[in-house]
């Protein structure tokens, strides 16, 4: 078990290096696309037995993530005309090396962390770090308002990842609650996108800072 | 007596099979275009009719300009002899080679660059910028999957180096090897074999000068230097020690035909990228390796 959930977390922190390092927009939703679907399986992978109530939220979760939000943010792309990140604050190549950095410092962080010993021998919680770390940088780093919600979807599989090492005391409805938060905001910020590109003529944030009449 | 036998016989084996490489590439190429190509051993006519021409030199020519391609190429003859052949060992091995393999790879590319701005041209003195601006990024790349396989195995000698897989390591080794294999042998995705377009050539322009004998000699060199990494990338991936002679040998040459035919695909499927975009990828060459390593060091995932 423990070596094919390590795999998916492995194949979740690939991800959030192909998001930090693809320029253009498609891809880093799609990055981001996969790894909710990878991390919706999770749950089924954690709890060895066959549940309904699990098997019905990671069947949800892997819809909302990997298919209803990108969706979403794809009509907003489509809908304000852009198509990639120009000139992002922190450049490919320096944000593809920080992530790199990242992760490697969550694993270092991680095995001197006073862990179960069920957690102990899983990325789990290096997975968590290195996913939130990789938001982050996505939300300073970058100028466009989708790709910055991207850092956010991202941000938000990693404190999922972090959910998952109390999956046996968290109700799932709070997963589900947060699921439906996710989604209301993404909507939100599809017609925001779309505002703006109309008050403003273009997506780059750092055109927001001055107020007027 | 054996032992010089030895090296006489992978001498032989290395450089005649070397040339066979770019024909298996511009076949297949041909075979994905529909068309039916030169013939495999294209490269062998070219490298006799080149070897019978006369030397043109430019009068700013120093005797560097016919050394450069001679060095490169006794220096790549030679990283080679170092490389193990499957089951056969490697015919000089010694603690540390791997340093000297490395070392020689960096002298040949030195010798062809320098041998690139003899001519006193600005265009292959921009070539020669651009090559070695870019070998900067995959040296870092090779040597940190070099550290892998070291640290996997426990040795600084090729052949044990070599002899065994690097687990779920050795994925990320091949795909960050097969991205340096590419771009240090100038191939699509980095730099175009075929293009004659100034803005757009690399090692193409640094060799623009050179005419006869010297150019067989780099061409040849050229074939060398993708047989020899696409053997390291096979054994590096392959459990050579564990499999028989026979069975070593068999997936050892599949191996390098497969690496040619992918290298041969990449090359008619995808399109040449932009300059800019290069470093992003050879980063991303380099991280693939890297991980590799951490891998091989902590032992598996964590």
């Amino acid at each position: 078990m423990n070596s094919t959930l390590n795999l998916l977390i492995g194949l979740a922190m690939g991800l959030n290096l192909l998001a930090l390092g693809s320029s253009r927009l498609p891809s880093v939703i799609r990055a981001m696309a996969v790894q909710g679907v990878v991390l919706g399986m999770l749950p089924v992978v954690i709890t060895r037995e066959f549940h309904w109530p699990v098997a019905l939220v990671a069947l949800v979760t892997m819809g909302v993530k990997g298919f209803g939000i990108p969706a979403l943010l794809r009509r907003a792309m489509r809908a304000a005309n852009i198509e990639r990140e120009i000139e992002p604050f922190i450049g490919f190549v320096p944000s593809l090396l920080l992530g790199a950095i990242g992760t490697i410092a969550a694993v270092a962080v991680a095995q001197r962390l006073p862990l179960l010993p069920e957690h102990a021998g899983t990325l789990l919680v290096p997975g968590a770090l290195a996913t939130i770390f990789t938001g982050f940088v996505l939300l300073v780093g970058r100028v466009k308002a989708i790709s910055q919600v991207c850092g956010y979807l991202i941000m938000e599989n990693g404190i999922y990842l972090f959910g998952m090492l109390l999956l046996h005391s968290t109700p799932l409805l709070v997963e589900s609650g947060i699921l439906l938060d996710l989604t209301v905001g993404v909507f939100v910020i599809g017609i925001i996108v779309d505002r703006i590109q109309r008050a403003f003529d273009s997506l780059d944030t750092r055109k927001l800072t001055v107020l007027r009449e | 007596m054996s032992t010089l036998l030895d090296i006489l016989l992978r001498l032989t084996l290395w450089i005649l099979l070397a040339p066979l490489l770019p024909g298996i590439i511009n076949q297949v190429k041909a075979w994905v275009a529909g068309r039916r190509g030169p013939p495999v051993l294209q490269l062998y006519y070219d490298l006799s009719r080149l070897w019978r021409k006369s030397v043109v030199m430019s009068t700013l020519a120093s005797p560097g300009f016919v050394a450069g391609p001679a060095v490169a190429w006794v220096a790549l003859v030679g990283a080679a002899i170092l490389l193990p052949i499957g089951p056969f060992g490697g015919g000089l091995s010694f603690k540390g080679d791997v340093i000297l393999l490395v070392y020689l790879l960096a002298v040949a590319r030195f010798c062809t660059t320098w041998a690139a701005m003899e001519t006193g041209s600005a265009f292959e003195g921009m070539g020669a910028a651009r090559e070695v601006s870019y070998a900067v990024l995959t040296e870092a790349a090779l040597i940190t999957a070099i550290l892998a396989l070291s640290v996997e195995s426990g040795s600084v000698a090729l052949d044990r180096m070599l002899a065994l897989s690097a687990g779920t390591g050795a994925v990320l080794l091949a795909a960050g090897l097969f991205a340096v294999l590419l771009a240090e042998n100038c191939r699509v995705p980095f730099d175009d074999p075929n293009t004659h377009l100034e803005l757009t050539m690399i090692h193409e322009v640094m060799v623009l000068d050179h005419s006869g004998p010297p150019l067989a000699v780099i061409l040849h060199g050229a074939a060398l230097k993708l047989l020899l990494f696409a053997v390291l990338l096979s054994e590096a991936v392959l459990p050579m020690g564990r499999m028989s002679p026979l069975a070593a040998t068999a997936a050892l040459v599949g191996a390098v035909g497969a690496v040619t035919i992918g290298v041969g695909l990449v090359e008619s499927l995808l399109a040449r990228f932009a300059f800019r975009r290069v470093p992003l990828l050879l980063t991303i060459a380099f991280l693939l390796c890297l991980f590799a390593l951490l891998l091989a060091w902590k032992g598996g995932p964590a």
